[in-house]
């Protein structure tokens, strides 16, 4: 048995049908202001990678890809620098997470404030601060001649040292964060079952802790790969000029050659490989997760 | 050399064995915190080269920022595309989660996804495209353009933080509100936004902090009279190393400390 349907049943559909149009226009203004500013620009400069200079359909920007060393070094060294600097942030960040996460919360808290620091401080600042840091004369240098520890003053910077340096330091809480929620989430029954069972406190945690962290772990390697692809701000500076990455090549071709259609289209092959990446990594791991840092 | 003869926890081995652990946290924390820590007494510096830490103390560096007009309008600039950014940001975001929490149509999701893209997109490829756009249409340097391309950048921020708001946000209340003879957008004002408008407040910080934070964007639309802190540092870091950056970065670092304080205190209070 239904509902007994009134007289004016369908005209109370319309009215709800009516309200929720006129909430769901209430995204108007937002929805107009990104086609504007996001759909349209990158969709035309899609469709400009597919033009030559003549205006005609053509596939010249594509196959100059493919055909110039220069591009190819481009996306090679990209690809390089965001595998190195995941790899580090993992050597880094896994064990930094464990730690807290084996405090207890008060005090891990408090620790977490340094983690979340580069978080809170500009870009440009922490990259001006690099530079202070590891310049010829800058104070690592002066204090590791002075402390003895070598005599000539150690390249760190205007180089690949300098933009490892920095976008490690970047990406490092997008680590820390979900592995370290990753861990606490750990039930530590597990690891004294493991004991129980005869293992040892080494293989406990190859075989029990290290799987459960798992997760979290993924999430935030494949977070920091993604976001490593599209840097253009460290390896400009820090990188002295000579760290070319893609996003720093698109910059180029239009600053000093006005070539839209070789910039779109490294632009739309950029985007595309972040897209692929970051689908697998929806079929591996929740896209919120990887979005939402883990929730920390 | 108790402790250190001790296991960690029942289970595992002693914190003498793990002493290294301990060292690599340590490292990695000074490691995370060195640069932002390192600017400030930088800052103080009388000398014109970088010397940690600095023979003599001085504020030459924050004076010379205050009086080069270069840096005061680039810092006007900065503030008011923030503040712009922020007011549009928040409306429009705010309108949009709200509407499309509301409205609960089939394809509210996609729309969703179409308001999240510019999280996703790589920002090289939005700056140049929108340079591009906006030399067709003669935005480059002007405020408006910043202002809007900004405001683009910040919207899937404050729609994020809102929306989650919303989620723990009981609806019924606006059926009761309604129901009592309110109309709906007064069910709003009354009912719905005082709860959610923690959520609100941290969702406007970011979205200024999106703005005077933006590098990318700034760099390719912003220019002239209209050209933000963020690009005059950029330029400055590239050419050579003026320790007034230090005095900028020092108040910047202050700035964004507050402002994020105050989101964070607002958004606990608003998740409870």
């Amino acid at each position: 048995m239904s509902h007994p349907a009134g007289p004016n049943a369908a005209g109370l559909r319309r009215d709800a049908l009516v309200e929720r149009l006129t909430l769901f226009s209430l995204s108007g203004p937002a929805l107009l202001l990104v086609t504007m500013t996001m759909l349209v620009p990158v969709g035309w400069l899609f469709w400009l990678s597919f033009l030559d200079d003549a205006g005609g359909f053509s596939l010249e920007h594509y196959r100059r890809m493919l055909v110039q060393p220069s591009y190819g070094r481009a996306f090679r060294i990209t690809f390089e620098i965001s595998f190195i600097t995941t790899a580090i942030c993992i050597l880094l960040g896994y064990p930094l997470a464990y730690v807290l996460s084996q405090l207890p919360r008060r005090a891990a808290n408090i620790c977490m404030i340094a983690v979340m620091l580069p978080f809170w401080t500009s870009l440009l600042v922490r990259t001006y601060a690099w530079l202070v840091l590891l310049q010829r004369q800058g104070v690592i240098n002066t204090w590791g001649i002075k402390l003895g520890l070598w005599d000539t003053p150690l390249a760190l910077v205007h180089n690949l040292n300098g933009t490892l340096i920095g976008m490690v330091h970047i990406m490092l809480p997008f680590l820390v964060l979900p592995v370290y929620a990753s861990m606490r989430a750990i039930d530590q029954d597990y690891l004294k079952a493991a004991a129980n069972l005869g293992a040892s406190p080494t293989r406990a945690f190859w075989l029990v802790f290290l799987p459960l962290s798992l997760p979290g772990l993924i999430a935030g390697a494949l977070m920091v790969f993604i976001l490593c692809l599209g840097f253009y701000v460290t390896p400009a500076v820090l990188g002295g000029g000579k760290i070319t990455m893609v996003a720093n090549r698109i910059a180029t071709d239009i600053e000093l050659f006005f070539n839209w259609g070789a910039a779109s289209s490294l632009g739309v092959v950029l985007f595309v490989l972040t897209g692929m990446i970051l689908y697998l990594a929806s079929r591996i791991v929740r896209l919120d997760r990887l979005l939402g840092g883990g929730g920390a | 050399m108790g402790w250190l003869g001790r296991p960690a926890t029942d289970t595992q081995i002693t914190h003498g064995r793990r002493l290294w652990l301990y060292v690599l946290a340590g490292l990695v924390l000074v490691f995370l915190m060195l640069p932002t820590l390192i600017v400030i007494p930088m800052s103080f510096s009388e000398s014109q080269y970088l010397e940690f830490p600095p023979r003599e103390w001085s504020l030459r560096w924050y004076r010379n920022y205050f009086n080069s007009t270069a840096w005061m309008q680039a810092t006007a600039t900065s503030f008011k595309a923030g503040i712009l950014t922020m007011i549009v940001a928040t409306l429009f975001g705010t309108m949009a989660a709200y509407g499309l929490h509301a409205a609960r149509l089939g394809f509210s999701g996609l729309i969703l996804g179409i308001l999240l893209t510019p999280i996703i997109v790589p920002v090289i490829l939005v700056g140049i495209g929108v340079f591009y756009v906006y030399v067709k249409i003669k935005l480059v340097n002007s405020m408006t353009g910043l202002v809007l391309a900004h405001s683009m950048l910040a919207i899937p921020i404050v729609m994020m933080v809102v929306s989650s708001a919303l989620k723990s946000f009981d609806m019924n209340q606006e059926r009761v509100a309604r129901s009592l003879g309110a109309s709906r957008m007064r069910a709003f004002f009354l009912v719905t936004l005082p709860q959610i408008r923690f959520s609100v407040v941290s969702g406007a910080v970011l979205a200024f902090l999106t703005s005077f934070d933006e590098v990318i964007v700034s760099l390719f639309v912003s220019g002239g009279q209209n050209s933000t802190l963020t690009r005059n540092m950029f330029n400055a870091l590239r050419d050579q190393i003026d320790p007034t950056i230090a005095a900028i970065s020092t108040l910047v670092v202050i700035l964004t400390s507050v402002l994020l304080a105050i989101s964070q205190l607002f958004g606990k209070s608003g998740a409870r």
